[in-house]
Formats: C-alpha cells, structure tokens, sequence
C-alpha cells in the first residue's frame, strides 16, 4: 500500500531489517520498532502475565506499556517509541514486560516496577 | 546547555514552541526540552528524515508557520530533543528539571531555570469494552501517530469509533492513506457536517475538507452509534456496532467486519508535572482535571505557567494562542518590558469558550458502563475485570482511592494513565489529579543519583 508515500510524496531511503524473536522485519530509517512490527502486519507481541494475552501497539504514543519489547537485550522499551536501528535484535514475549536486571520503577505503590531489583 | 536559563520549556507541541519563541523574542534566556525526536507534539508530529516527504503539510493544517517558529526558535534558544523529564522540583526560585536523554542508552541529563513552561499535552482517553485490549483495537490517537510519524496505515479495514470532533480527521487520514474506513460511529449526535461545531471556530474549510474527504470515500459517519465489543481471536476480525439511545444504551447492534479499530473518547491532559510541583487543578468542563491557571497562563506556583492541554483540552490553535501568553507573562515576571496585547487574551477567550462548547457537545454518557461485562477488564496492566472492581465495591470501597487499594486498577506499567477515567466514572467520581512522582519510567540507578549538576554527565 503506497498511498501514504504517494500523499505527502515521500521518497523514502532504502530500508534495512532488524530481527525480531530472529525473522526479519523491514525498517524505513527512522521508523519505530513498534511501527515496523504493525506496518509488516505483526499486530501483537507479547503476552500478559496473568491471562497470557497478547498485546501489541495500543496508544502508540508512549502512555499504555502495552508494546513492551526486549532490544539487544535492554528490556521494558517501548516499541512505540523505540527508534529502530539497523541489525537491533528484538524480542518479545511475555517476558519483555517483566521486570529484570536493569528493570524500570514505576511509582511508589507497588507497580510492577521492581522495588526489588537492582539497578544499572 | 548553561547552568541557569532564565525559562525551562517542556513539549515542543504548538504550545511550547509558541511559548518558547515569545519568550526568547522578550528576551529571555530558553531551553525547550521534549522526550521526542522531533517537533511538533502530537498535532504537528513530524516524519523521520528517512523518508524526504517532499509534502509533509499533506498531513496537517498549518504546518508551514509551525515549521517557521521551529526554524526561528532553534537559532535563538537551546533545544534538548529525545530528553525524558521524570521529575520537576522548584526550590528558592529556582526550578530542576530532571531528564533522561536517549531512547534506550539513557543518561541522566539536569536542567535548572528561574521559571518553568509546562506545555505536555494530552493523551487519549479510551473506555473500556469487551475486547478493548485485541491487538488491532487502537487509540484514535495511535492510528493517528502511525501514519503522521512512521507512515503506517493502522489497517486495511478500519472503523473509527468514540466521540468528538477529533475522529474526523482521523477517519479522513486513514481514507486518503488508503485504509478501507468502515465507518465512523460517533456516540453523540451526529451534529451534520453543516452544523459541526469546527465550522463555529472559523475553522469550516478544516471541517469541510475531513467531510469531502470521507464522502469522496464512501465512509459513512453515524451518530448515535459505538462499537460496543471487539471480537476475534488473538486478533481483531470484527466489532459489534451498537445504536444508542441518548443515555448511550444500545438499542439494537448489527456485525462490522474489520481488522483495526480507532477508537476515543476525548483526552486527558498529562498533569504529573504540575502536580509534582503543588500545582492547583481544576475539574474541566468534561469533569477532567487540568491545570488551574489565571488570564497570563500562571499556575498557583510561582514563575510556573502552563499552556495547551494542561489547562483544558482544545487543540492546536488555542495551545499556542496559551503558549504566546505564557511566554509574554513568564517574560513581564522576570521584569522584561512586554507591552500589553489584549487582543490576545480576546482571541484565548474566544477559542476558550469555543473549546468548552466542544465538550459540552461531546460528553462520555454513562450508558458506556452497560456494555462491560463480568470478565470485561477495567484494567489492562493488571488484568482487573469489571467483576473486581464490583468486588471491592461490595467490600466497602467508597471511591476511586478505595478500589484501587484493593482490586488494583491502575496499578501496573501505565499507572492509570488508560483505566484512571473509567475507575473513576464506575466508582461514581470525577478522576481526579494524577500523583506521580515519577512521570516517566527510570531505571532505578538513575533514580538513586538524581542530583547532577548541568555541567557533567
Ligand atoms: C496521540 C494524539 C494524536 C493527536 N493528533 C491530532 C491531530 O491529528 N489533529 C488534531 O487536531 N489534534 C490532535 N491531537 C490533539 C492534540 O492534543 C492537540 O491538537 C495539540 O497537539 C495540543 O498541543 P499541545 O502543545 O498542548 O501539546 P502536544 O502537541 O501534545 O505536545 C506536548 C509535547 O510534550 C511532550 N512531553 C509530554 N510529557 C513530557 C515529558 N514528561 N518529558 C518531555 N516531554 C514531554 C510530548 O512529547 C509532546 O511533544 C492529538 C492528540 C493525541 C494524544
Ligand atoms: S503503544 Fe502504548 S506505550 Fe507503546
């Protein structure tokens, strides 16, 4: 679907490919790793704790958590946001919203954000 | 970056590149400060260089002078792009700014200022319904900041659903992208193109051009309709599309095949800044707290000001009518010969009073709470049902506090960000002030060593 392109006459830069859980999705520079995923028609990507259901972009601006994502390793990102860049190796799962090493504090008041976990 | 400028801006949405370069045209000392790449906030949200839009205003109204303000303002003050700001602090006169910079190799970056622009914008505000969290359902808002800043079409078939004059250009951007748009199912009254409320503010060529557009489509716009439940497996294949009384009760629903839904019902201003600072709120015309601010855009703290969405939802021209007034009163306080320009505050008033008819006309009826079922989640980070809630209700939780406390609603990874609004409307409230003392997430090392001076790291 080139209408995008057509309506504000882009003349995009060749893509390059990140990985992601090791398949390769196509990125026009500049994209989010989010955006690549839903525009190669990847809708969902990991999966919630408790009722394991999958999730993908929801607000797409930053706010909801919803797109959790593990890049090269760092987790907790937000696809949404996430510059994509080449050769980044993406992966997901219900894992990626968990909190691990190097995991992100929320608030104060119990969030899953890792009171118990050391920091970087 | 100097150690002490005399105004600290935050968003580069038209509020604050408007508030900004006023400032810095009065003579103030500025730095802009935005967690984004790119200018332009939400409205004027700007495509990556990768894809060399030789026409990128295709996208929006007005982005020819927003585009010149920015070119002026980075000449003339300090701009911090891709900085995340997860704490203000204000102290004997002098505000720190505490930000991250980068997207993901974060450092910490500190900011200090004699006064403080808070110009932050909104978010979505979505209801919950039964199936809301299918990958597919969108925010109208996040279909909308695919295609202005990546490109994507959020579907091939798409309905747009919710209420309030921002769905039209939605609905219009995914057509002319070329989505296949369903429908536009708006659960007020459908004013007629003729009779919209856009076409009061003078802004009928804006308002005529998303009604051409989606005739030109074929897209029908209804009134009085909602999508009252997504279905699918695993992923969105189709909504059911509800009629409604004027209480927002369906009265008979029908099938609508589709893979994405865009949906909205207004939007919340993101307050966590103000709040931080002991900024008083008010409770807006659609019950939603903003920022209390007097006719020079003034918070109840000193040398704070607040323009755009903070002080009430009303889109890009009024934001940066606010941002203009900010600048001017944020330079006057710091002693700086700023000649009056009542025209100015007429022309805030008009847009002012305009933006508060919107609401008005564009309520969130209580009948919504009827399409919830049991198992329907209220929250989607903690996976609360309605039933949960309804639980801790019968428990003896008497408000929004209470339910949180005990079935955990809003407290997971978005911190009520998107369930704030209903658990406040189930709980029979007003939503009140969000109390984050982090407005963005951190790593807790960096948490632990917040104090470093601008000069290092
Ligand atoms: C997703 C979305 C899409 C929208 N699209 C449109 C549209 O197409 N047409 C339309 O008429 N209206 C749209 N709106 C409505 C929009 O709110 C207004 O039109 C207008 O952009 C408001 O201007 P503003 O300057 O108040 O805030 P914004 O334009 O929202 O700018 C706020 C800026 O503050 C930054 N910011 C917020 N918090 C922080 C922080 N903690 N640290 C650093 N930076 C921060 C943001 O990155 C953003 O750039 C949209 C709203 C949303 C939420
Ligand atoms: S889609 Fe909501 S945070 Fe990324």
């Amino acid at each position: 679907m080139n209408q995008p392109y057509d309506l504000v006459r882009a003349r995009p830069e060749p893509e390059f490919e990140i990985s992601v859980d090791g398949a390769p999705v196509p990125v026009i520079p500049g994209q989010t790793i989010g955006a690549a995923l839903h525009g190669a028609g990847i809708r969902s990507w990991r999966t919630t704790r408790i009722g394991a259901r999958p999730r993908g972009l929801f607000c797409g601006i930053g706010v909801c958590f919803d797109c959790l994502v593990t890049v090269n390793g760092s987790p907790s990102l937000r696809a949404c946001l996430t510059e994509a860049r080449p050769g980044d190796r993406v992966s997901t799962g219900a894992r990626a919203g968990q909190v691990g090493p190097g995991g992100r504090a929320g608030d104060g008041d119990g969030t899953d954000g890792g009171k118990t976990v050391n920091g970087r | 970056m100097k150690p002490l400028y005399d105004l600290a801006v935050i968003g580069a949405g038209p509020a604050g590149v408007a508030g900004a370069l006023t400032a810095s045209f009065a003579g103030l000392d500025v730095v802009l400060i935005d967690a984004a790449p790119r200018p332009g906030g939400q409205y004027f949200r700007h495509l990556p260089q990768g894809f060399n839009a030789q026409a990128p205003g295709a996208l929006h109204h007005g982005l020819d002078g927003f585009t010149r303000q920015w070119e002026t303002l980075r000449a003339r003050a300090d701009v911090l792009l891709g900085h995340k700001v997860w704490a203000v602090e204000r102290a004997e006169g002098t505000v720190t700014v505490r930000c991250l910079e980068g997207d993901r190799e974060e450092r910490p970056r500190t900011v200090t200022a004699r006064g403080l622009l808070i110009a932050t914008g909104a978010h979505d505000r979505p209801l919950p319904f039964p199936g809301w969290d299918l990958p597919g359902v969108l925010t109208a808002g996040g279909a909308q900041a695919l295609l202005k800043g990546n490109l994507v079409v959020a579907g091939r078939k798409v309905v747009v659903a919710g209420t309030g004059p921002f769905l039209l250009p939605v609905a219009a951007g995914l057509a002319e992208a070329g989505a296949d748009v369903r429908g536009v199912y708006e659960a007020n009254g459908r004013l007629g193109l003729a009779r919209h409320p856009l076409l009061a503010a003078g802004k009928a060529g804006e308002a005529l051009g998303y009604g051409a557009s989606l005739a030109r489509h074929r897209v029908p716009y209804r009134g009085r309709h909602a999508v009252i439940a997504a279905h699918g497996e695993g992923a969105l294949t189709h909504v059911t599309v509800a009629r409604l009384d004027s209480a927002w009760r369906p009265v008979s629903t029908r099938t609508v095949e589709c893979d994405t839904l865009a949906y909205g019902y207004g939007f919340v201003p993101q307050l966590e800044l103000p709040v931080q600072l002991g900024c008083a709120t008010r409770a807006d015309a659609d019950g939603s707290p903003v920022v209390t601010v007097d006719g020079g855009l003034r918070t109840s703290v000193p040398g704070v000001y607040a323009a755009g969405e903070s002080t009430g939802v009303g889109g890009a021209v009024l934001a940066e009518v606010e941002g203009r007034i900010a600048g001017r009163s944020a330079a006057a306080d710091l002693g700086r010969r700023v000649p009056p320009l009542p025209r100015l505050s007429r022309r805030r008033d008009r847009l002012a009073a305009f933006a508060k008819a919107l609401l008005e006309a564009y309520p969130v009826r209580p009948g919504w709470q009827g399409w919830l079922r049991d198992d329907t989640l209220v929250c989607r980070c903690e996976e609360v049902p309605l039933s949960a809630v309804r639980e801790a209700q019968d428990l003896g939780a008497i408000d929004a506090r209470s339910v949180k406390l005990l079935a955990r609603p809003g407290m997971g990874w978005c911190q009520g960000r998107m369930c704030g609004y209903a658990v406040a409307c189930l709980a029979g409230e007003d939503p009140a002030a969000p109390r984050r003392p982090i407005a963005q997430p951190i790593r807790l090392g960096d948490l632990a060593a917040p104090t470093r001076s601008p000069l290092e790291g």
